[in-house]
């Protein structure tokens, strides 16, 4: 199969890889997918508890080139974004930012609920009720 | 500088020989006439051509030139086997025994002949790929007709105990098939001294063209026969119509006699390189080799790269060393390889593959270059990957809880 060049430019020069501090009550995390599955995310954020926007964020991932090039375009488009703003990223956007096939449409899948599982675990951690997630049919 | 892309994927396919290549080309213009025109020289010259080829191919697994059937390949030899053996004998019985390593030719033909009412046993392998004989015997019933497993395995490499096999086989009286696509030209094969009845083979997988293959079917002790699975002119003893493929069966001949001629010393240089690749690459932590090791084909080695996706890791590499996955995100059915699972693997070691299969073309300059290109991505990939720093961290990585997707 041949990458996107956007694919490719995440996948050689992956932005924001790294670990936040899962201790600091300002840091979310969110971890999905399954080794089984062939795709693992843990995505991160660091909220400004004043404004509630994202300052910043990080992620690591097991998979394969669109998983790696997904989570990557998401923490891009994470920081600065308010947490409710946040909430609002679809996985269509990502589909189309990086031209993906639709065999690998479950990458952005898996990227939005990254995003999403770490906005709820801020809000868990900081006395807010999580917001309900619309489960995503794929694969 | 190694000229790059480096070819690694040598099970899949092989590039034809140039000396092939050259003993091919008469035959499409000059020399084009029909095998079975038996009235004119241009006839004759194709016949001629073919017996010829006919003698090399038998040679390269001592059987008699009368007992090879030209094919397409192995796919069209597995199926002429398997359900051809099944109509033949269904006077008979309708079991049929296999593994479930088998190449999916044999796999899903079994499944249609499921579907024609023949009981079809699978056998399961262990942690090493191998087959347990006495399981194999056991499956044996009043109404099997054929045990068919593949000579070596394609994913693997693992060499079954063929001449074994053949004599439980011979024992009950059960005709055995083996598929060798991947085995022969590169290990030496006998079906007189192995007692094997029906043999498959391809000519793209040893240095010859595609499109090309044949069914060896034993003519003496016994004398088997299988319906045609092709009707038409009666081609290659009323076993496969169909006008015969001239250049590609000379290339298919020529192909067997340089491999017959060359197999000791290139199996022997194939295995140094690969055990180089295969030592290398296991200096990296975490680093397991899939399937038995001591009785393999010299030139295959599946590697799993724990807590790494196999397509994210070829990625880093694909574009200079080409290689075949066990990741599901390779196959378009987003299962990770059936192979790897039967032995026991678990989806994250089995999403975690690479087969490297090595070649007659492949050098050292070429295998060094790939174990610092294999050796860097693993590093970069693992640097990515929430698994190893979890690992790393000394978590267990049954106690975290995943959301399957």
């Amino acid at each position: 199969m041949a990458y996107s060049e956007k694919v490719l430019e995440h996948y050689e020069n992956p932005k924001n890889v790294g670990t936040l501090d899962k201790s600091k009550h300002t840091v979310g995390t969110g971890l999905v997918g399954a080794p089984e599955c062939g795709d693992v995310m843990r995505l991160q954020i660091e909220v400004d508890p004043e404004t509630q926007t994202i300052i910043d964020a990080k992620f690591k991932t097991f998979g394969c080139g669109s998983a790696i090039a997904s989570s990557s375009l998401a923490t891009e488009w994470l920081k600065g974004k308010s947490i409710d703003e946040a909430m609002t990223l679809d996985n269509m956007e990502i589909v189309e930012e990086l031209a993906l096939p639709p065999v690998k449409i479950h990458c952005s899948v898996l990227a939005e609920d990254a995003v999403k599982a770490a906005i709820n675990d801020y809000r868990v951690k900081n006395g807010m009720e999580p917001i309900k997630l619309e489960e995503k049919v794929v694969h | 500088m190694v000229k790059l892309p480096i070819y690694l994927d040598n099970s899949a396919t092989t590039p034809v020989d140039p000396r092939v290549l050259e003993q091919m080309i008469p035959y499409f213009s000059e020399k084009f006439g029909n095998a079975a025109s038996r009235s004119h020289p241009f006839g004759w010259v194709a016949e001629e051509a073919v017996d010829y080829a006919r003698e090399q191919v038998a040679k390269l697994i001592n059987a008699d030139p009368k007992e090879i059937i030209f094919t397409s390949g192995s796919t069209e030899a597995n199926n002429l086997a398997l359900k051809g053996v099944f109509e033949m004998y269904r006077e008979k019985g309708n079991h049929i025994i296999t593994v479930t390593t088998e190449h999916k030719c044999i796999l899903d033909t079994c499944k249609h002949l499921g579907k024609q009412g023949a009981e079809i046993t699978y056998l399961n392998v262990n942690d090493e790929g191998e087959l347990n004989l006495q399981e194999l015997e056991a499956a044996i019933t009043p109404k099997t007709i054929l045990i068919s497993v593949m000579y070596a395995n394609n994913e693997i490499g693992l060499i079954h105990p063929i001449k074994e096999i053949a004599a439980i086989a011979k024992k009950h009286n059960v005709l055995f098939h083996t598929d060798a696509t991947q085995a022969a030209g590169k290990v030496p094969i006998d079906v007189q001294a192995e007692g094997i009845h029906l043999l498959s083979m391809s000519a793209h997988k040893m240095y010859g063209p595609k499109g090309v293959g044949c069914l060896y079917v034993r003519r003496k002790n016994p004398r088997v026969k299988v319906t045609a699975q092709m009707d038409g002119g009666g081609h290659e003893r009323g076993m496969r119509s169909g006008t015969l493929n001239v250049p590609g069966i000379v290339g298919f001949g020529a192909a067997a006699e340089i491999n017959l001629k060359e197999m000791i010393d290139e199996a022997a240089r194939l295995s140094k390189l690969r055990d180089k690749l295969e030592y290398a690459l296991m200096e990296l932590e975490e680093v397991h080799v899939n399937g038995n090791r001591e009785h393999r084909l010299p030139h295959i080695t599946n590697i799993s790269f724990k807590w790494v996706e196999g397509e994210g890791l070829m990625m880093a590499f694909n574009k200079d060393i080409a290689v075949s996955s066990g990741s599901a995100c390779t196959s378009a059915s987003l299962e990770p390889s059936y192979v790897l699972k039967a032995l026991g693997l678990g989806d994250e070691l089995a999403h975690s593959s690479i087969r490297f299969s090595l070649g007659r073309f492949n050098t050292e300059d070429q295998i060094d270059f790939t174990i610092q290109r294999v050796k860097d991505a693993v590093t970069k990939l693992r640097d990515l990957s929430p698994l190893w720093e979890m690992y790393k961290e000394g978590i267990d990585m049954a106690t975290v809880e995943f959301k399957a997707h």
